[in-house]
């Protein structure tokens, strides 16, 4: 397959990992604004705008005065912010146009449909009303593509290409979100938070859609270390960082099994993916959960740019 | 149902309202259908474009950035009698268009003996002095042409333009009879109509058959090239390409190797047989013609002339497409075959004629005039829709570079109905079959693209302007 091809199906996967995982992001976002008062609703949006990485664009725009409505459709639509769902749901459609031969019929009705709804829905501003169902079709777009992926795409190459662009960002969202969170979860280390700090916590595992399988996995139970430990190191989570690593792990295998040989970004991931099975939480903690998370995002990326040289995505 | 046209030829009725033999099938079905259906099932065709992606990119029009083109769902309908008439000439006319673009490109025979003016060769920048003594692999200039056919009477089928450059539109042919299909299913099983699907397929079979000689017995790499997803015509190449097997590649994607073009992919550089262009001569290759271009390669033009690979169409074959070359294709055909045309030209005044100008300007509003180099419907003249102003404009232009232009009568176009809100309509038409040519012969798919002019009396049926496609069946005998 041509190499932009490959380029063009990673990008397609990691857009819409992307629109589906911002989507959670304000969810939660939106959830705890309305349990607070309006100053710390307000700290809320702030936060989510800064774990998005768009401080400075959103300031640009609307001043230092964080309202969920201005948050929340800066995050959507705004055409000042590059990154907006809607931007990156175009960007997801026309690299999946791009690569229209490699994709079955299905994949590229799901993401044109669901391109298509996400464009109508954002002709207009969102109203808090309207946020859950703008939200809604966020998610059943990526579900929708991914369901059509897994049932209709012959496993070889383009498939492997499509899953590690979604493990890699998936594995970048995660990282970013415990990163931004990071001071909530450590300063509780040695003991049992409040009911506010619960209630933190609980948000942290929403925004990767692990709420319920964490309590059904912890009885309920809420602490710092165990949450850490899920979206990291608990294999059996799909969003957890180790996950993410598993599947790059098998999807890299089968990628060198076709191709006949091993490239050096299948040297980076065995790097990576070692931490997984030797660390501990407690050692994580150790060394410091910041200094952790920030190595794994560099790491992710450098592997992210071989995997690009090796299989040259671009020239 | 109502003939509403009387001046034109309606394909599906008699003058005394009686249904022809073309449309008895179809009309019997469609009799006997609720009166509502097809108009139900119009709005199914949109979703079902829409969702699977079937667009037309407007240039200079930033909302309509993709845009349908609208789909009439009452089929054009031809006999197998009157199609074996059209596939004889339409044969005959793409043998002698490749004979001519060999002549033109070598010993020029026909401007020797006198039947073409030189000067129609001199400056026109659609001859290429770079493809002058070079024969393409296997002798073929136009793998894939398009002729343009109007219709004015029962047996008067006619030649409008011959598309030996890029013609586009097949994707149509072939999107628009899936969604007959499977919207009408019961409808294919009463009328035996016969199959364009296989298109594909042959496309593919035909241009590898053209690959360049001597790289081994391996099964020749064929691939599209596109200029990008902003090209109007992008989602057919990349349809084209997906259903030949074919890579779908992009200039960045291209680069010249040991002699050869050789694309990028994801196991590192890798030749190219064939390669089915969808980019104009003047971009396909920055060295030898528009230096900046982004959209072709590098020294591609002297790996074709050193053999490495086949360009489909050859370039230069654009000349054929020339409006005053055109004027002259009656006289080609018989050159080069010995023949008789069996297909005729609309009557065409060479304006650098002096006495076709003074025809020409004395009767223009009758006429249609159309610049020399011109496609697609711009900057032509539509005598009887234009206003004194627009005549008046036109006029002085004319008389500026009267060798600009040709003149043709406004043709009666012969009309099929569409379906509207207040029942059937008969609207013009006209048809664009595609013919493939690869040394093993010439290839007619039968049917080919219908264009419809959606506006009551309207000629002009270019998608770019509001014309609208129909799916066209060959009846089966």
């Amino acid at each position: 397959m041509l190499g932009r091809s490959a380029n063009g199906i990673f990008w397609l996967f990691r857009y819409l990992e992307r629109a589906e995982n911002i989507s959670r992001l304000i969810e939660a976002g939106f959830r705890m604004a309305l349990t607070r008062d309006a100053s710390d609703a307000s700290d809320e949006w702030r936060s989510l705008i800064v774990t998005l990485g768009l401080r400075q664009s959103f300031e640009a725009r609307h001043g230092t005065e964080y309202t969920g409505p201005h948050v929340f459709n800066f995050i959507l639509r705004d055409k000042d912010n590059s990154g907006s769902i809607l931007a990156i749901t175009e960007e997801a459609r026309t690299n999946a146009r791009m690569v229209r031969g490699g994709i079955t019929r299905e994949v590229w009705e799901s993401v044109n449909d669901g391109w298509m709804q996400l464009k109508e829905a954002l002709a207009r501003p969102v109203t808090e009303t309207r946020l859950g169902a703008v939200l809604d079709l966020v998610r059943r777009q990526s579900t929708q593509v991914r369901g059509a992926m897994e049932g209709t795409m012959l496993r070889n190459e383009i498939y492997n290409f499509a899953r590690l662009g979604s493990f890699i960002e998936r594995a970048d969202n995660t990282a970013r979100i415990l990163d931004v969170k990071y001071y909530v979860l450590l300063p509780s280390i040695s003991y049992v938070g409040s009911s506010l700090d619960n209630v933190q916590w609980e948000n942290v595992l929403r925004s990767v859609a692990g709420e319920r399988a964490y309590r059904w996995l912890n009885a309920g139970r809420m602490d710092p270390r165990g949450i850490a430990e899920f979206l990291i190191l608990d294999g059996r989570f799909p969003r957890s960082l180790a996950f993410c690593y598993s599947k790059l792990r098998s999807n890299l295998a089968s990628l060198a099994r076709e191709y006949g040989g091993e490239m050096h970004s299948h040297e980076l991931l065995r790097d990576a993916d070692c931490q997984f099975h030797q660390a501990t939480i407690e050692g994580i903690f150790e060394q410091g959960l910041h200094e952790f998370i920030g190595t794994f995002i560099r790491n992710n990326t450098s592997l992210a740019l071989q995997i690009q040289r090796d299989y040259r995505f671009i020239d | 149902m109502k003939k509403t046209s009387p001046s034109s030829y309606d394909e599906m009725l008699q003058a005394d309202g009686s249904v022809r033999s073309a449309y008895a099938g179809y009309c019997g079905w469609y009799d006997e259908q609720p009166p509502d259906l097809l108009r139900r099932k119009g709005s199914e065709a949109e979703a079902f474009f829409r969702r699977t992606g079937i667009t037309f990119n407007v240039y200079g029009n930033e909302d309509a950035e993709e845009r349908l083109i609208p789909f009439d769902m009452v089929p054009r309908i031809i006999t197998a009698q009157q199609w074996r008439k059209l596939s004889r000439g339409i044969e005959q006319r793409v043998r002698a268009l490749n004979a001519f673009l060999h002549d033109l490109y070598h010993r020029q025979e026909i401007v020797r003996s006198g039947r073409l003016p030189a000067r129609l060769l001199k400056n026109n920048e659609a001859f290429l002095p770079e493809m002058v003594g070079f024969t393409p692999p296997g002798g073929v200039y136009t793998h894939i042409v398009g002729i343009d056919l109007v219709r004015t009477g029962e047996d008067d089928f006619m030649v409008l333009e011959d598309n030996a450059r890029t013609p586009s539109g097949v994707s149509y042919m072939l999107e628009n009879r899936e969604t007959m299909m499977a919207m009408f299913p019961e409808l294919f099983t009463r009328v035996r109509v016969r199959e364009v699907s296989d298109y594909p397929r042959r496309l593919a079979r035909s241009l590898a058959a053209c690959a360049p000689s001597g790289f081994g017995g391996k099964k020749p790499v064929v691939a599209v090239l596109t200029p990008g997803i902003y090209n109007s015509a992008y989602f057919e190449h990349a349809f084209l390409a997906d259903q030949m097997g074919a890579e779908l590649v992009e200039g960045s994607d291209l680069r010249v190797e040991n002699g050869r073009i050789a694309m990028r992919t994801t196991r590192g550089y890798e030749p190219i047989d064939v390669l089915y262009r969808r980019v104009d001569d003047e971009y396909l290759d920055p060295l030898t013609f528009n230096p900046n271009s982004v959209l072709g390669v590098s020294g591609i033009m002297d790996v074709y002339r050193g053999g490495g690979i086949t360009i489909a169409n050859a370039p230069g074959t654009g000349i054929a497409d020339d409006k005053a070359i055109y004027s002259f294709m009656p006289e080609i055909v018989e050159f080069y075959t010995g023949e008789k045309p069996i297909l005729q030209n609309v009557p065409t005044w060479r304006c650098a004629e002096p006495d076709a100008l003074k025809y020409v300007l004395e009767n223009l509003a009758e006429l249609v005039v159309k610049e020399v180099h011109g496609s697609g419907g711009y900057g032509m003249l539509i005598g009887p829709t234009s206003s004194k102003k627009e005549l008046a404009a036109f006029e002085a232009k004319l008389r500026a570079k009267p060798e600009n232009y040709i003149a043709q009568p406004t043709l009666s176009l012969s009309t099929v109905p569409i379906l509207t809100k207040a029942g059937l309509a008969p609207r013009h038409v006209d048809l664009r079959p595609f013919v493939l040519v690869s040394p093993n012969g010439i290839d007619i798919t039968p049917g080919g693209l219908t264009r419809v002019a959606l506006k009551k009396g309207s000629l002009v049926v270019n998608s770019s302007q509001g014309g609208g496609t129909k799916d066209s069946w060959v009846l089966d005998d």
